[in-house]
């Protein structure tokens, strides 16, 4: 038995994710037997070619995914969870509390303002509506949305700018645990400058960082360790992108 | 002892008009009503020689209580000279034996369409109010067996409802007469179309109420001492009709209910609406020795 | 809390929990009509805070279970238990028609997708409201008052029409006086069936918007029924997938649209994508 002190805050071990498609009566093997440690403050890069499972690996921690095999240990405040055969419930919550995941989407509900939806985590954690607007503005401006956009509906922007709100909505709240699905695509060099200072400052602050870089160059001095995916054998005729919706 | 010693002689009609089997119903009925104070429950009313609708319901109730000792007192919106209610009066004096009396004070059974008298009753007298519609929630929910259920279930949140709207879009409660009220906290009922004035009356009463509705084939009671609460919002105080003030033209009495008298010149004059109290009134100006009983408003507030 | 070294496939085993307290716990629950089997065996608990989305096509059984949980229909096998502050934790299909009766008017509010299954539509939509707040027996005209129009106001109902008849109102104002009437007295659980199915697609992301609104600010639990997906991605925290009368698949949202487990499910995301 091991206590909690001498675990790091994420160990993932033997992580296993097979797609079964029913209606092709097939497998699809994404990766197999993954294992690392992560610590507080440490930012680990994930490489490899495209389809490597990169991102499917992300979504697995994150939960959007359920893994078929393995564990991934990770020390909540609450206590070490297996994030890999958690229940729902836990997952939701420590996705309002203690995890974010960016990715490269914003997804927009209709007529919600920009600043509404970044303020959104805060409210949830239980920031007055002022209090939350206040650093929602902070962060959009800090991101380099134009100020005249704050208050209009981010469905009819253009993907850079909603991918900006998308930094700023995903940022906003300190976590424990990032995970960064390309998060640099379609920015502008601004933003991707604040991005970087953004992520440089939150590492500092302890979160711990798991990235997928369509450029690595961007973040090259906030990376601790890399951990590449090719070397780990998958079969050939994986095409992930029909998964990944 | 033989069999024709226990049978009484033959006769043209049962006593009471109605036949024995139809009065041991109404006397069932009528001890169920008692026992659930307020709910409605259902018998087969009989033919009698008046039309539905002109107080059968009330006739056969009363000629169910009827004996020959009974004193009975028959009004017709207060007055005991209507039509209706001298024939009514007649009938029932005439098939039971029973005296017939004007005076509230001397009636042992008061039969009454739309009023409660204003002297108050005691408990060895009995009230029977013709009701038209005993069912409150016909004007929210137009379906009688849901309207069961809903009594069933004390779901009266549609029937506060229609008191919130009048409030809402008239500014004051609307409802006149039949005034919906709660019985022992339990069963709203529709105290037939008695004006507000005389629902207080039935409130904790010594004697025993009961309504009958012959159309609708249903019957409720009031037993004495029981509370009898008209639904009121708590920051909008139940009213009675604004008749404190109004003097009896003939009478001169006040504090009573009244009829309006429209005049030709566009005015109105008031008249006692129970009208042998005013007559009282009057023999006892002109100083004949008559005996006023106690009222329910005093100087027009009611006080009992 | 111990840690399980076990290395069995993670989706066998049972799910570990660090929070138990559920708000609504139904197991069991098993209905036959006549001779179709509307439930059969179906489990659910829901957690206080979140949105549970119920999907599947018609006659999967969806509604059944959404009446069952605001005690409109009682199963003939299994058991359903609220977790009330100062309230037993009795079965509570156990409950006699005028508790369950008082228990949906307090703790219980439902949107249903034909507002005239919820509204009385000859009554004014502040009527429609105070008569909830009647039934729990609330007797000052005033605070009826200012409570159906604080209610009125959640859901963003213009207030200078609190007085028209639903009949007088487009399909979105009828919503939102249904949903008014139901998060009148802040009830523990808001049960919404099909709140948008008929409303076209302007007006359905105004209602959604409103009801995450009243998620984020009032926390309100929710149980929402939907055949669109779309609604249930938008709004759910979690979703059960139905069908034929059974649970085939429950998860995180995101989990069940991006990697569903069954293949009816599989089938039905692929379908609406």
């Amino acid at each position: 038995m091991q206590t909690p002190e001498t675990l790091p805050l994420l160990r993932v071990e033997g992580l296993t994710k097979t797609f079964r498609m029913f209606h092709l009566d097939s497998m699809l093997h994404a990766f197999e037997g993954i294992s690392f440690d992560l610590r507080a403050g440490e930012f680990l890069l994930l490489k490899g070619r495209n389809g490597a499972g990169k991102s499917t690996l992300l979504r697995t921690l994150w939960r959007s995914y359920l893994p078929v095999g393995g564990h991934i240990w990770y020390q909540s405040k609450l206590g070490t969870i297996d994030l890999a055969r958690a229940a729902d419930v836990d997952i939701a919550l420590l996705r309002r509390q203690e995890m974010g995941f960016v990715t490269q989407f914003l997804n927009a509900r209709p007529r919600v303002a920009a600043q509404d939806i970044v303020a959104e985590p805060l409210r949830l954690a239980g920031q007055s509506q002022a209090e939350a607007l206040d650093q929602a503005r902070h962060w959009l401006g800090e991101f380099g949305v134009r100020e005249e956009l704050w208050r209009a509906y981010p469905s009819t922007f253009s993907g850079g700018e909603q991918q900006k709100v998308n930094l700023a909505r995903a940022l906003i709240l300190p976590q424990r645990l990032l995970l960064l699905d390309e998060p640099t695509a379609s920015l502008d060099v601004g933003a991707r400058r604040a991005l970087v200072r953004r992520l440089d400052d939150l590492k500092a602050a302890g979160v711990a960082i798991i990235g997928v870089f369509h450029h690595p160059g961007d973040v090259t001095d906030l990376i601790d360790r890399e951990i590449d995916l090719a070397t780990h054998p998958v079969s050939a005729d994986n095409e992930l992108t029909h998964v990944a919706v | 002892m033989s069999l024709s010693a226990l049978t009484k002689p033959w006769a043209a009609t049962s006593y009471g008009f109605l036949d024995a089997s139809a009065k041991r119903e109404l006397r069932r009925k009528m001890l169920k009503a008692i026992a659930v104070p307020g709910c409605q429950m259902p018998y087969a009313s009989r033919e009698v020689p008046m039309a539905r609708g002109w107080g059968t319901g009330g006739l056969q109730v009363t000629l169910t209580l009827v004996n020959p000792a009974s004193t009975i007192k028959v009004i017709d919106q207060g007055a005991d000279d209507g039509v209706n209610a001298a024939s009514i009066r007649r009938f029932i004096s005439r098939v039971s034996g029973a005296t017939e009396t004007w005076d509230t004070l001397g009636a042992s059974i008061i039969q009454s369409r739309h009023r409660v008298p204003e002297e108050t009753l005691g408990a060895d007298q009995i009230l029977v109010l013709q009701v038209p519609n005993p069912e409150p929630l016909r004007g929210v929910e137009p379906n009688m067996s849901i309207a069961r259920q809903m009594h069933a279930d004390a779901d009266y949140g549609r029937l506060w409802l229609t008191l919130y709207e009048q409030i809402v879009r008239k500014g004051r409660i609307m409802q006149g007469a039949a005034y919906p009220s709660l019985v022992n906290g339990r069963h709203v009922m529709t105290p037939s179309p008695i004006p507000r004035w005389d629902v207080p009356k039935l409130h904790m009463a010594k004697h025993l109420t009961f309504l009958s509705a012959g159309r609708e084939k249903r019957l409720h009671a009031v037993p004495p001492y029981t509370r009898v609460e008209p639904l009121v919002f708590s920051d909008r105080p139940y009213r009675v009709e604004d008749h404190a003030d109004l003097v009896c033209r003939r009478s001169g009495i006040s504090g009573y209910f009244m009829n309006e008298i429209p005049q030709d010149h566009g005015g109105s004059a008031f008249e006692v609406s129970d009208s042998n109290l005013g007559i009282k009134a009057i023999r006892r100006a002109e100083g004949e020795p008559v005996e006023i009983g106690a009222t329910w408003y005093q100087d027009g507030e009611f006080s009992a | 809390m111990s840690i399980d070294m076990t290395s069995a496939p993670a989706a066998l085993l049972p799910p570990q929990l660090m929070r138990t307290e559920a708000l609504l716990t139904m197991s069991g629950l098993s209905k036959t009509y006549g001779s179709v089997r509307a439930l059969r065996n179906v489990d659910v608990t829901v957690y206080p805070g979140e949105v549970m989305g119920i999907v599947g096509e018609s006659g999967s059984g969806k509604s059944t279970l959404l009446r069952m949980m605001n005690l409109e229909d009682t199963p003939d096998q299994g058991d359903y238990r609220l977790q009330l502050p100062g309230k037993d934790d009795d079965n509570l299909f156990a409950l006699d028609r005028y508790q369950r009766r008082m228990l949906c008017a307090h703790h219980i509010g439902i949107v249903y997708q034909n507002p005239h299954q919820g509204l009385l539509m000859r009554h004014s939509s502040s009527g429609n409201v105070a008569e909830r707040l009647l039934i729990a027996g609330e007797r000052s005209f005033d605070v009826l008052r200012s409570k159906a129009r604080d209610a009125l106001d959640a859901s963003e109902f213009p207030l200078a029409r609190m007085d028209a008849r639903p009949a007088e109102l487009s399909g979105g104002m009828q919503q939102r006086v249904q949903l008014a009437k139901a998060i009148a007295l802040e009830p523990a659980l808001l049960l919404l069936d099909e709140p948008t199915t008929g409303l076209d697609v302007s007006v359905q992301a105004l209602v959604l918007d409103t009801l995450k609104r009243l998620q984020r600010d009032r926390r309100i639990t929710m149980v929402l029924v939907s055949h669109d997906l779309g609604v249930i991605r938008t709004m759910a925290d979690r979703v059960l997938v139905m069908r034929h009368g059974e649970v085939v698949e429950r998860g995180l949202a995101d989990q069940v649209f991006q990697d569903p487990q069954h293949p009816y499910t599989q089938q039905l995301v692929h379908a609406k994508l």
